[in-house]
């Protein structure tokens, strides 16, 4: 009887206890930079796409919502024909950024991607490119990778030796 | 008095309770809410009191459906039962000098021949569902509303036997000086809890027992049948809270800065504040634990408690 007298009494004083509810639209909730929401593809210091078409994303996503095909310019450089990502099936795990070798993919924290048709939650690549570097401000695949894709030379790059010349015997 | 004004308030009262009924859909949500640290229904309307109309509205337009197998005039019948005979223990509930529907002189024996109809709703709703969980919870209403009949009855008596009277009237007129909840504390306490097991509100909801019956005697009712129900316990509680008030804890007498029907009003409606704080707070107890508690413990409790009074009142009186 006292313990049940006692629980009515502290669950009363709870009416006074600060409440833990946000009102959602005209206050927001602080979302932590790391968190997991809607998926961009991020772009290069100088403005070119990040994104190689590795298919790494797509293999990695385990519900199979990223689609792309791969193509090249004449430079070389690989880029995504499309890419598109349908988030009626995602799952915002983030395994897509763990696989990206080129930072290009990043989940940001953004939740309100409500829509009132399903088929405008499929997002093309016009709609998940930013104009932005991301979690990752400065970084630039092609300065760090063999390739000359018109961004710097074979060899140039920083820490990067001098291509071998395979016809020589010389060391 | 005329007959107008006899109508007026047998309109009145009936206003007055079932929009309390309603309206304690929006007070049960917030309370509960800010009990638990939340804020509750608070968008549509001024502070979130047009839920009780978008709550009414969702009930009227949802499919009223009566399952093929059930008994269908029966079926139909239960939900009227609970709040005719809810509304009709409200008739001899005195809200001020002059203002009770009908001033009957077994006013308390009324009240308690119609809180115990309520179990018909009950036990008919549950067998012309036609359906085992509704059965079951049929089977544990009667029961243990047959358990808790016993002693909230017996409970009341030393209020009547202080009072000399069953008018509800007198009996408030019987507090001028000290109101009962003084001389009668255990009465007092077991009519609550019997008052609890009678509108079978949490923790005594057994016949519902949503985690093990599947909302029991009523999960085969929709639509406003089932709203029927629904606003039959919230005028049990109303019911049990102004009897509560009125036997034990001096009905309309107060101060007299207030005028007497707000008196009741708000010692009602803190009654009815203690049952959704009893919702929030405990939980519900098995049902043999429950019909246990009744029989071997409080129904020695309260026949103890009407010899003591008994015989206090006899020697007063020598």
């Amino acid at each position: 009887m006292i313990s049940h007298l006692r629980t009515m009494w502290l669950v009363f004083i709870h009416l006074f206890k600060k409440k833990v509810t946000i009102e959602y639209p005209e206050k927001r909730v602080e979302l932590p930079p790391r968190w997991r929401g809607r998926i961009v593809l991020t772009k290069d210091p100088d403005g070119g796409e990040r994104c190689v078409g590795c298919y790494l994303c797509a293999a990695a996503c385990p519900v199979d919502c990223i689609a792309l095909q791969a193509t090249e310019t004449e430079e070389g450089r690989r880029y995504p024909e499309f890419f598109r990502i349908n988030f009626s099936r995602c799952i915002f795990c983030g395994y897509c950024e763990e696989a990206c070798p080129t930072y290009a993919i990043q989940l940001i924290p953004d939740f309100e991607m409500a829509e009132y048709k399903r088929q405008d939650l499929v997002y093309e690549k016009e709609d998940l490119l930013i104009n932005s570097q991301g979690k990752y401000p400065g970084y630039n695949f092609y300065n760090v990778a063999g390739l000359d894709a018109g961004v710097k030379e074979k060899g140039k790059g920083k820490d990067e030796e001098k291509p071998v010349d395979v016809k020589s015997l010389l060391p | 008095m005329t007959v107008m004004q006899h109508i007026w308030i047998v309109l009145g009262v009936l206003f007055v309770f079932l929009n309390i009924a309603a309206g304690l859909i929006w007070v049960e949500r917030r309370l509960l809410a800010m009990w638990q640290d939340r804020l509750g229904p608070n968008r549509a309307g001024p502070l979130g009191l047009f839920i009780v109309l978008a709550d009414t509205l969702k009930l009227f337009f949802k499919e009223d459906w009566i399952p093929p197998f059930a008994d269908k005039w029966v079926f139909i019948l239960a939900p009227a039962i609970v709040v005719a005979s809810v509304l009709m223990g409200l008739a001899i509930v005195p809200f001020a000098p002059g203002i009770v529907v009908a001033d009957l002189n077994v006013g308390l024996m009324f009240f308690l021949a119609m809180s115990s109809l309520g179990v018909y709703s009950i036990v008919l709703g549950g067998w012309a569902s036609n359906n085992k969980y509704s059965l079951l919870g049929a089977l544990r209403g009667a029961s243990q509303m047959i358990a808790y009949e016993v002693f909230m009855g017996l409970s009341l008596m030393g209020v009547v036997m202080l009072s000399k009277s069953f008018n509800l009237t007198d009996i408030v007129a019987a507090q001028e000086n000290m109101w009962f909840i003084v001389t009668q504390p255990v009465g007092f306490v077991i009519f609550f809890i019997a008052g609890l097991a009678e509108t079978h509100r949490l923790p005594f909801d057994i016949p519902e027992a949503e985690s093990e019956l599947i909302a029991g005697f009523h999960s085969e009712y929709s639509g406003m049948k089932f709203g029927m129900f629904f606003i039959g316990e919230y005028l049990g509680i109303s019911l049990i809270s102004a009897m509560t008030v009125t036997l034990f804890f001096g009905g309309w007498l107060g101060p007299a800065f207030l005028p007497p029907v707000v008196w009741f009003f708000l010692k009602t409606f803190v009654f009815i504040g203690i049952f959704i704080l009893m919702r929030a707070s405990l939980p519900r107890p098995r049902y043999d634990q429950l019909i246990g508690y009744g029989w071997k413990l409080l129904l020695p409790l309260v026949l103890l408690n009407l010899l003591v009074t008994g015989a206090i009142a006899l020697w007063l009186r020598s």
